[in-house]
């Protein structure tokens, strides 16, 4: 009987010890998820929508994952700059203006970035703030 | 058990007079009485209720509407702007759900007031209506001077608006969605940024137009 108990103390233990060991990436994914979920309230969800569905042809959805994918490296300063370019999303044209916000740093802009890219039926993975920095040059 | 039934029997017509007691909007706004003369000659008191005053504004196409396209009709009226980015697309984005219900009714109406009036011209307007995706006769997108706007929202329909260049977007107000009866009283204020209330909003619709004259 006391065999039997230890047995199981035992594999709980090692279980346990296993399931903790999440890798490093994951949970630095999902600190970023988190802290990207409140800033989308405060700054994205007016327009965008809870679920990114967007509103009319006012605001475009955030739902299209080939637009997000081929303008991963403009998200950044669409984000900090605005944006009142026409762009086509779901196939539908938008050419409101979206305000910039400049207030933002880096990292609350990768944040957002990851939760938007991996929230709504995506799944497109880490970036991280100094990915930020790299794209910001490069806006337009 | 005869005294039973019959004091049950008593109960029964109780639940169904309570229940054929009709729910009614309370109407707000400050009221005054005035004193008329009955038809049998004795003076009586009336109460006189607040009242929506006459209006003309440009719509959406540049045309003029007035108190008269909204006789005989209730309609939920809000104060707004295009390039508000805060409350009035989560105000816009409920709104839009009541229009979308109450569509078929021709009794039912909106009334969408601007008060960016350096910018929101009529065909600003009438973009903001074709993207929203409700640009048609039931809910009109208003354009006015700034006085008569502004006094309207504060004095009449009880929603404080302001310009104010710290703001955000250079403007701040309430985003009260506010209902009006056929007689241009009011009804109910709603915060169209809050999904229950303006769940709220539909059900009172339905009870004012259930309201006999």
């Amino acid at each position: 009987m006391r065999k039997y108990i230890l047995a199981i103390v035992f594999s709980l233990l090692i279980g346990s010890i296993i399931l903790s060991c999440q890798d490093e990436g994951q949970i630095e994914q999902a600190k970023y998820l988190t802290g990207g979920k409140d800033l989308y309230k405060l700054h994205c969800q007016n327009c965008h929508g809870e679920n990114g569905e967007g509103l009319g042809e006012l605001a475009p959805p955030l739902t299209d994952s080939v637009f997000l994918a081929e303008h991963k490296q403009k998200l950044a300063c669409y984000i900090k700059n605005g944006l009142s370019d026409t762009i086509t999303v779901n196939d539908v044209k938008y050419d409101g203006k979206m305000p910039g916000f400049k207030q933002l740093n880096d990292i609350d802009i990768a944040k957002l970035i990851v939760y938007i890219t991996n929230s709504f039926g995506h799944k497109q993975g880490m970036y991280k703030y100094e990915q930020v920095a790299a794209d910001l040059q490069n806006c337009k | 058990m005869k005294r039973t039934v019959i004091s049950l029997w008593a109960l029964c017509f109780l639940f169904l007079f309570s229940c054929s007691n009709e729910k009614k909007l309370p109407i707000f706004g400050e009221r005054s009485v005035k004193i008329v003369k009955g038809t049998d000659g004795i003076d009586r008191i009336d109460t006189v209720y607040k009242t929506v005053p006459d209006f003309k504004f440009l719509n959406q196409d540049s045309v003029y509407i007035t108190q008269d396209d909204f006789k005989g009709k209730i309609y939920v009226t809000d104060f707004f702007f295009t390039s508000c980015s805060t409350i009035c697309p989560v105000m816009h984005r409920n709104l839009k759900e009541v229009y979308e219900k109450f569509k078929s009714n021709p009794e039912v109406m909106f009334l969408s007031h601007t008060i960016d009036f350096k910018y929101d011209k009529p065909s600003v307007l009438k973009k903001y209506a074709q993207k929203l995706g409700v640009d048609t006769k039931k809910w009109e997108f208003v354009y006015g001077d700034k006085e008569s706007v502004y006094t309207l929202a504060e004095k009449d329909y009880l929603v404080a608006v302001k310009e104010d260049s710290s703001a955000t977007d250079g403007y701040i107000h309430q985003g009260w969605l506010v209902l009006v009866d056929k007689h241009r009283r009011l009804r109910g204020a709603y915060d169209g940024t809050k999904s229950e209330e303006v769940a709220k909003l539909e059900k009172d619709i339905a009870i004012l137009l259930a309201e006999k004259e």
